[in-house]
C-alpha cells in the first residue's frame, strides 16, 4: 500500500449544479435498472394485459370489430402505462432507495439536497419512456396505426409523459413519507381502479351507468385518454388537452412542494 | 477562530417521547481523535447524525470547522466525510464505481475521479476487488471501502460511527491503524464506540455518553484519574467467598464492585491505604486470595463507576435506528 494524502489540496470545484448532481444520480439509478428492470415491467405488462383481453374478448362486440376497437383503446392504454408507471415505480424507488445506507452519504454531500430525488425522478422519466415505446410496439404489432400525423403523436406522448410525471408525484410523496414500501404498493392498486377503469379507457363515458358517469367526467385520466385518443386517432378533442395540461399542472403544484418538503424534513 | 473543529453545545433531539440527547456537549481540537464512548442506545449515532448535518437538533447549537450545522450545513458538507454504523455504500456497484459516483458528485472531473479512486483503493488495500459488486465484499471489506468513500473529497473532518462492529480482531487492528493515520495527514475524526479498548487504542480525548447525556470527559488516563486513580482487582481462591471477598472491598473502598468474569472482584480505591486495609479483613475472615492486585482501572471499569451499571446494558440502539 503506498500512502496518499488525504488533505491533498483540494481540486478545483466545477460549477455545481443541482441539475448535473442529479444527472449523475439518474445515471446510476437507470444501470441498475438495466439489471433489476421490475418497476419498468409494471408499466408495460398491466397495460398489455388490459390491451389484450379487452380487444380480443370484448372488441368485436363493443366496437363491431377489434380493428375498431384497437383504435379506440389503445390511446387510453398508454395513458395507463404512462400512469401506472409514475404511481408504481416512482414512488417505489424513492421509498426503497431512502432505506439504503447510500442515501445518507449522499446527503452528508456538497450536492443539493434535492438532487437525490430529482435523480431518482428523472431516472423514472426514462423508464415511462421505455414503457411507452413497447406499448406503441405492442400496439404495433396488433394492427394499431397512428391516424394523425407525426407531430400530433409525439404531442400525445409528451403530453402522456407529462401526465404520468405529475401523477408520480402522489406516491413520491407517499414514498418518501412512509416507511414500508408495501403501503405505497397497497395504495397505488387501490386507486388504480377508480382511476385507471373508472374513465373513458373501455367505452365512451356516454354509453356508461349515470353514478359512472359522473365520476368519469371529474376523473382526470379521462381527460387525459380523451386528449391521447385526439391526438392518436384524430377523434374530435373537445377541451380534452386542455383539461390534460391544467389538471397536470394542477397535481404538480399541489403534490411536488409537498413530497419536497416530507423529503427535506426527513430524519 | 475557534481552538475547536468540532463544537457542540447543548445537543437536544426528541424522538416523539424518547429523548435521545438531553443536553450534550462535545469538543475536539483539529488533528485530534474525539472517542464518544457508550453503551448501544446511549445517542452516539444521533450525535454524529446531527454533526454530519442529517439530522436536525431541538436544542443547542453545534460547529464544525467553526462552521454552523444547521445554518451552514452546505458549506460543513464540503469538509466532512461521514461513514455510518451500516456501509453507506451503493451493493450494486463496484467498488471503484462507489468511488467514482462520490468523485462525480463532489464535482471531480472523470479522470480525476478515477485517479482518486484508485489511489484510495490502493492505500485501503482493495485494488484487487475494485472490478467486484460491493454486494460480494466482507465486512472488512466493505468497512476499508466505506472510509475510502469518506475520504474521497479531502475531508476535514471525518465521523466514524461504530467503524469496527462486526470485524475479527485482526480486521479491527488493521483498520485502527487507518484511522490513526487519518490523524497524521491533520484529518480530525470523531468515532463512536462501544468498545472501551477502541476510545483507550484510538481516542485523545474520550466523551463518556449515557442515556443522552455526557457523563464524563477526559483523556484516557484522566478518565483512569477520576475514578480515584487505581483499582483494586481480587479473585478469591474459593467460590463460596466471593460474595464476603465483595462486601469486605465495598466497605472498604466506598465504590460499587463490578463482578468481572472468572470471580474477579474490582472496585477503585482513593489510595493504597485500602490495599492493606483490606488484606487485613481478609486475613481475619480467612479468605484466601488466588489473585490480588492494584492497578490502573480499565476503562470498562471507569465506565462501571461512572453509571452504576455495566457499560453492556442500557437499551439496544433500535429506538434511535428506528427513528434515524
Amino acid at each position: 500500500m503506498s500512502t496518499v494524502s488525504i488533505t491533498a489540496t483540494s481540486s478545483e470545484r466545477r460549477p455545481a449544479g443541482l441539475l448535473r448532481h442529479s444527472l449523475i444520480l439518474a445515471r446510476r439509478s437507470l444501470a441498475k435498472s438495466a439489471r433489476n428492470p421490475g418497476a419498468l415491467v409494471n408499466g408495460v405488462v398491466t397495460p398489455a394485459i388490459f390491451l389484450l383481453l379487452f380487444v380480443y374478448l370484448f372488441g368485436g362486440s363493443v366496437a363491431g370489430s377489434t380493428d375498431d376497437y384497437l383504435l379506440y383503446l389503445f390511446p387510453g392504454i398508454v395513458v395507463m402505462g404512462a400512469g401506472l408507471s409514475g404511481m408504481l415505480s416512482s414512488g417505489l424507488s424513492i421509498n426503497i432507495d431512502m432505506k439504503k445506507g447510500v442515501f445518507d452519504r449522499f446527503r452528508s454531500l456538497p450536492i443539493g439536497r434535492s438532487a437525490p430525488l430529482l435523480g431518482s425522478i428523472m431516472a423514472d422519466m426514462v423508464r415511462y419512456v421505455i414503457a411507452i415505446a413497447l406499448l406503441f410496439g405492442i400496439g404495433y404489432l396488433m394492427g394499431f396505426r397512428v391516424q394523425t400525423d407525426t407531430g400530433s403523436a409525439l404531442a400525445a406522448v409528451a403530453l402522456v409523459l407529462a401526465f404520468g410525471f405529475c401523477l408520480s408525484w402522489v406516491t413520491v410523496f407517499l414514498g418518501v413519507l412512509v416507511k414500508d414500501e408495501g403501503a405505497v404498493m397497497a395504495f397505488a392498486f387501490i386507486v388504480f381502479i377508480p382511476l385507471m377503469l373508472g374513465s373513458s379507457l373501455a367505452a365512451p363515458i356516454d354509453t356508461l351507468p349515470e353514478w359512472l358517469q359522473a365520476w368519469a367526467n371529474v376523473n382526470p385520466v379521462t381527460h387525459a385518454m380523451d386528449a391521447a385518443r385526439a391526438l392518436l386517432a384524430g377523434v374530435p378533442t373537445g377541451n380534452s388537452i386542455i383539461q390534460t395540461i391544467l389538471w397536470s399542472a394542477g397535481i404538480l403544484i399541489a403534490f411536488c412542494p409537498l413530497a419536497i418538503a416530507a423529503y427535506n424534513r426527513k430524519r | 477562530m475557534s481552538d475547536y473543529v468540532i463544537e457542540a453545545e447543548g445537543l437536544v433531539k426528541r424522538y416523539g417521547k424518547h429523548t435521545a440527547l438531553d443536553g450534550v456537549d462535545l469538543r475536539a481540537r483539529p488533528g485530534t481523535v474525539l472517542g464518544v464512548l457508550g453503551p448501544n442506545g446511549a445517542g452516539k449515532t444521533t450525535a454524529i447524525r446531527i454533526l454530519a448535518t442529517l439530522t436536525g437538533l431541538d436544542a443547542g447549537t453545534a460547529r464544525v470547522g467553526g462552521m454552523d450545522v444547521t445554518r451552514d450545513a452546505a458549506k460543513v458538507r464540503r469538509i466532512i466525510g461521514l461513514t455510518g454504523q451500516y456501509a453507506t455504500l451503493d451493493e450494486e456497484l463496484t467498488g471503484v464505481g462507489n468511488l467514482i459516483l462520490i468523485g462525480s458528485l463532489l464535482d471531480l472531473r472523470k479522470p480525476e475521479a478515477a485517479r482518486r479512486a484508485d489511489a484510495l483503493l490502493d492505500r485501503f488495500g482493495l485494488t484487487e476487488a475494485a472490478g467486484k459488486p460491493v454486494a460480494t465484499y466482507s465486512g472488512g471489506m466493505r468497512r476499508r471501502l466505506d472510509l475510502a468513500a469518506s475520504l474521497v473529497g479531502h475531508p476535514r473532518v471525518v465521523f466514524l460511527d461504530e467503524p469496527s462492529v462486526g470485524l475479527d480482531p485482526g480486521k479491527r487492528e488493521e483498520l485502527w491503524r487507518i484511522i490513526r493515520e487519518l490523524t497524521t495527514d491533520g484529518v480530525s475524526v470523531l468515532l463512536t464506540t462501544q468498545y472501551l479498548e477502541e476510545a483507550d487504542a484510538l481516542a485523545d480525548e474520550i466523551s463518556v455518553i449515557d442515556h443522552g447525556r455526557v457523563i464524563a470527559h477526559g483523556t484516557p488516563p484522566e478518565l483512569k484519574q477520576i475514578v480515584g486513580g487505581q483499582a483494586i482487582a481480587i479473585r478469591p481462591k474459593n467460590p463460596v467467598d466471593v460474595e464476603k471477598a465483595a462486601a469486605i472491598l465495598a466497605a472498604v473502598s466506598g465504590h460499587p464492585v463490578e463482578h468481572a468474569a472468572q470471580q474477579e472482584l474490582v472496585a477503585p480505591v482513593d489510595s493504597d491505604r485500602a490495599m492493606f486495609d483490606i488484606a487485613r479483613r481478609f486475613e481475619a475472615e480467612s479468605i484466601e486470595v488466588a489473585e490480588f492486585a492494584l492497578r490502573l482501572p480499565s476503562l470498562d471499569e471507569v465506565f462501571f463507576t461512572l453509571t452504576g451499571a455495566p457499560a453492556t446494558s442500557g437499551k439496544t440502539d433500535e429506538a434511535e435506528r428506528s427513528h434515524a
